[in-house]
């Protein structure tokens, strides 16, 4: 009887989350109980959180429409980049901050994220006609293409016609240098909009609100007559379009939407950094997305909001807590890194060797 | 020798679990005759092919009982290689064809013929060299027995379908000791002038002394070609004649012959006004690519006001004619809805315009298995119609408070039995499954209902409710109902009409009360008119 309690529970937390929430909180004690200094580990966790919330969200519609994890969000996320320094280089910040004082960064993000947005619609459009000429094999595709993006924007990084002191390398030309300091337009904004501390720990409101509210949009927008359709083609194709549903339409919608909210995400996250990283650094960032939302305790068909943010915060907290206490433990070695490409790997592949029908 | 049966099968019973599928069915066949084995689907043609040719998934469920007499001695055929050594061979309805291998390399698949090599010395026997030439010409022999014009060295991939039937029929003779061929609804796949040449490559084989078991639905071909037939229905054994004594029209009523036992209780009163004139839906020339139900151009009318059954054996097209409709698959052709024309090329056009369709694929298409009960309910609705939403501006809400209410109600309704409106609809049985999938058609308020199998795999008290639920919505509210069933008999119980469809095409519409036999023949593709 207890046995089958037991049996239940498990199944309805899913045996990966709790595997990794058990192994997080083990870290966390053994970080207490080895004098490390669990407060700013947990700030930080909040903070990445906060950093990661978007880009992980971004998972969400591309899997309710049946196209499953989108590894092709850095298609999204170079619209962000791009967006973002284009804002740099209009100087909307310090133009606006002339004539409303305290308002340049906002304006600047609000600029680059409408621009973005605007431009990774359209991209997401193409790029869900794309995967509507792929069908059943969307997850290899996405891969692929995401490694595509990055390496396409390389080039243009590499050649594009920026003039702004800020972006271009420090000994002049043109291109975009590595990484470009988000000091004067938006660095830092939302971390530090409305945070405080309790005791040691600080409370980044702001970025953790802009969380909670593309959440909430989101969460409505699945709520909304086309909400529902979209659900209902990626859940069964067949039954939408016996309710007269375009189906590839809504996988193009779902797709543009997931591409949106990478473009979103990374300025986010490129604010709470303070620094914008170009060329190869999103590289990986798609991995990290999927690995987060299935940790979430999503499956390659089906997510919530709340997979998304359990997810979001159970990674990141594994990724900050992990180096310390290994590093404590194993002095001497760097094994963090290691660590972090097991476990990032190692729950895609568990989720995806998990995927089956059945409810 | 005439009396000497090759095959004798005697009190053949098999269950799967608990179902019984056979009830006692003898068939004898004797050598070098062509007997037709002949029931609608379902009625155990399949599953006693599967006990002579000793198929794993009999054994796997229990086995059978029964005897078997082959060649005058009992056999326990326990796998079909056994079944091959005794020489029964079988052609089967999906080709078991290589498509990359030559007609050689497949009529002489596993049983190559093979020269000894030095590695073979060595390293045995699978080191052989194949011997190609002899191979070619068993392979030819073979060909020229059956007529068949094609190279022994063609590849198998890119042939008419026809031809591959035929390289099956090959590899089956080039068998030594062959004395039972079993030839499963070969004409199927088949053109006509394929079919007919089949059918004399049948009497070839016959005439050297080889038996052949002829499964179909066709009775033509079975009054054209056989010598006797065995006639099953329902897993028990009807009959066995000589064809020579014996009329297509009898053959007909025993397959079908069964008592129309009342589904529906008689409704108190009948006051529709159902007229000619008034005519709800017109199908005219009209055609559906649906794979397995082609519809081959159909001209049909439909009356306001009646329940209009469409009949058929599965795989003939019935259940192409509703999904042609709502175009879920290719068709083409007119069709006329109540003052307007449907564009089924445009996906929705026919929802839009006030037909509700309830799929004969209940868990495929049917039903959203992994959403609750009550937004399957009103999903169709609130996308085509725009129920049960609240609008901002230019954004919209489910309004699930409504959608429960919704919900709610007609769970109350139509008696679905659930732990409530966010119950998913997967946990469902399938009688209360079918239900769900009905309110959602009803809650559409359409003018004209399209059920589709609505009894498919449901037990018999659901099947009573959905029954009686459809004749209740027609009566007291007048909705105009289309209702596919293979299910004759249910059709009979509850329809004004009866269409009847056969290889795509109306081959007659009858009254619920026309004689078997007619029915029969019209299922078997033989067309008459009808009388209604």
């Amino acid at each position: 009887m207890t046995k089958d309690k037991i049996k239940k529970a498990i199944d309805a937390i899913g045996l990966p989350r709790l595997i990794v929430f058990c192994f997080f909180m083990a870290i966390v004690i053994t970080a207490a109980v080895n004098d490390i200094d669990v407060a700013s580990y947990f700030s930080s966790t909040l903070k990445y959180f906060g950093m990661w919330g978007i880009l992980v969200l971004a998972m969400l519609p591309s899997i309710k429409c049946g196209i499953g994890p989108n590894f092709g969000v850095s298609l999204g996320i170079v619209c962000g980049l791009l967006g973002t320094l284009l804002a740099i280089q209009f100087n909307i910040a310090p133009a606006v901050e002339g004539i409303l004082p305290g308002f340049g960064p906002w304006a600047s993000m609000f600029f680059a994220i409408i621009l973005s947005a605007v431009l990774s619609w359209l991209v997401g459009i193409a790029y869900g006609k794309l995967l509507n000429m792929v069908k059943g094999s969307e997850m290899t595709v996405t891969t692929y293409v995401g490694y595509s993006a990055i390496y396409l924007m390389c080039i243009v990084w590499f050649r594009a016609p920026f003039n702004s002191g800020e972006i271009i390398w420090p000994l002049g030309g043109v291109g975009v240098r590595n990484s470009v300091a988000l000091e004067t337009s938006f660095g830092w904004l939302l971390n530090d909009f409305l945070g405080f501390n309790i005791g040691p720990v600080f409370i980044p409101t702001g970025i953790i609100l802009a969380v909670l509210l593309v959440s909430g949009f989101v969460f409505l927008y699945f709520r909304s007559k086309t909400g529902i359709a979209i659900t209902a083609a990626g859940s069964n194709p067949t039954f939408a379009r016996a309710s007269g549903i375009d189906v590839d339409k809504m996988r193009v919608k779902g797709i543009a939407l997931s591409t949106v909210l990478g473009a979103i995400g990374i300025i986010i996250y490129n604010q709470g950094f303070g620094y914008l990283q170009a060329y190869t650094a999103p590289l990986a960032m798609g991995f990290i997305c999927v690995a987060s939302i299935l940790i979430g305790g999503a499956t390659t068909t089906k997510a919530t909001i709340m997979n998304v943010l359990i997810g979001t915060f159970l990674y990141q907290g594994l990724i900050i807590f992990t180096p310390p206490v290994s590093n404590h433990l194993l002095a001497g070695t760097d094994i963090s890194d290691t660590m972090r490409q097991i476990i990032q790997n190692g729950v895609i592949l568990y989720a995806l060797a998990q995927t089956k029908g059945g409810d | 020798m005439e009396n000497k049966y090759v095959l004798k099968m005697e009190g053949i019973t098999k269950e799967y679990f608990g179902n019984k599928v056979l009830k006692g069915v003898d068939l004898k066949v004797r050598p070098g005759e062509i007997h037709a084995l002949m029931g609608e689907n379902g009625a155990g043609k399949s599953t006693l092919m599967n006990i002579l040719f000793g198929m794993p998934v009999i054994h796997s469920t229990g086995g059978f009982g029964g005897t078997i007499e082959f060649n005058g001695e009992p056999v326990n055929i326990e796998n079909p290689h056994k079944a091959m050594q005794l020489g029964i061979g079988m052609v089967h309805q999906e080709f078991m064809l290589i498509p990359g291998f030559t007609v050689a390399e497949n009529v002489k698949l596993g049983r190559e013929i093979s020269k000894a090599t030095i590695a073979s010395s060595v390293f045995g026997k699978s080191l052989e060299r194949l011997d190609k030439p002899a191979m070619a010409e068993d392979t030819r022999v073979a060909l020229n027995t059956i007529g068949l014009g094609v190279e022994d060295y063609a590849m198998v991939a890119g042939m008419p379908v026809g031809y591959m039937q035929f390289v099956e029929i090959a590899r089956e003779i080039d068998k030594t000791g062959i004395k039972l061929m079993i030839f499963d609804e070969p004409t199927a796949v088949l053109t006509e002038s394929e079919a007919d040449r089949l059918l004399d490559t049948m009497r070839v084989i016959a005439s050297k002394g080889i038996a052949i078991i002829f499964i179909t639905h066709r009775i033509n071909e079975v009054i054209e070609v056989t010598d006797s037939m065995t006639v099953l229905r329902d897993g028990t054994f009807v009959d066995r004649l000589e064809t020579k004594d014996t009329t297509a029209a009898r053959i007909a009523e025993l397959m079908i012959g069964r008592q129309v036992e009342k589904l529906v209780d008689d409704m108190e009163e009948d006051n529709r006004k159902i007229s000619d004139e008034d005519i709800m839906l017109e199908l005219k020339n009209f055609y559906v690519d649906m794979p397995g139900e082609k519809v081959k151009g159909i001209d049909l009318k439909l009356r306001r006001g009646e329940i209009l059954g469409i009949g058929g054996l599965a795989g003939q097209g019935k259940v192409g004619i509703p999904n042609g409709i709502l175009g879920l698959y290719p068709a083409s052709g007119e069709i006329h809805f109540d003052g307007e024309s449907i564009d089924p090329t445009k996906l929705g056009d026919a929802l839009h315009k006030g037909i509700a369709f309830v799929s004969e694929d209940r868990r495929g298409v049917g039903l959203l298995l992994k959403e609750s009960i009550e937004q399957n309910i009103t999903f169709t609705a609130t996308q085509i119609q725009g129920k049960f939403l609240k609008h901002f501006g230019p954004f919209t809400q489910v309004d699930y408070k409504a959608t429960k209410k919704h919900a709610q109600d007609m769970i109350k309704a139509l008696d679905i039995r659930c732990t409530g409106p966010e119950q998913y609809s997967g946990r469902l049985s399938g009688g209360n499954q079918q239900k769900v999938c009905l309110a959602r058609a009803i809650t559409m308020d359409p003018k004209l209902l399209i059920v589709s199998e609505p009894t498919r795999g449901i037990d018999i008290g659901a099947k009573k409710l959905v029954l009686e639920l459809l004749a209740k919505m027609n009566r007291e509210q007048g909705m105009t109902i289309i209702m596919v069933s293979s299910e004759l008999n249910e059709l009979r119980s509850l329809c004004d009409r009866i269409a009847i469809v056969s290889d795509g095409k109306l081959t007659g519409i009858f009254a619920p009360d026309a004689s078997d036999a007619e029915y029969g023949l019209a299922m078997s593709g033989v067309t008459e008119g009808g009388n209604a």
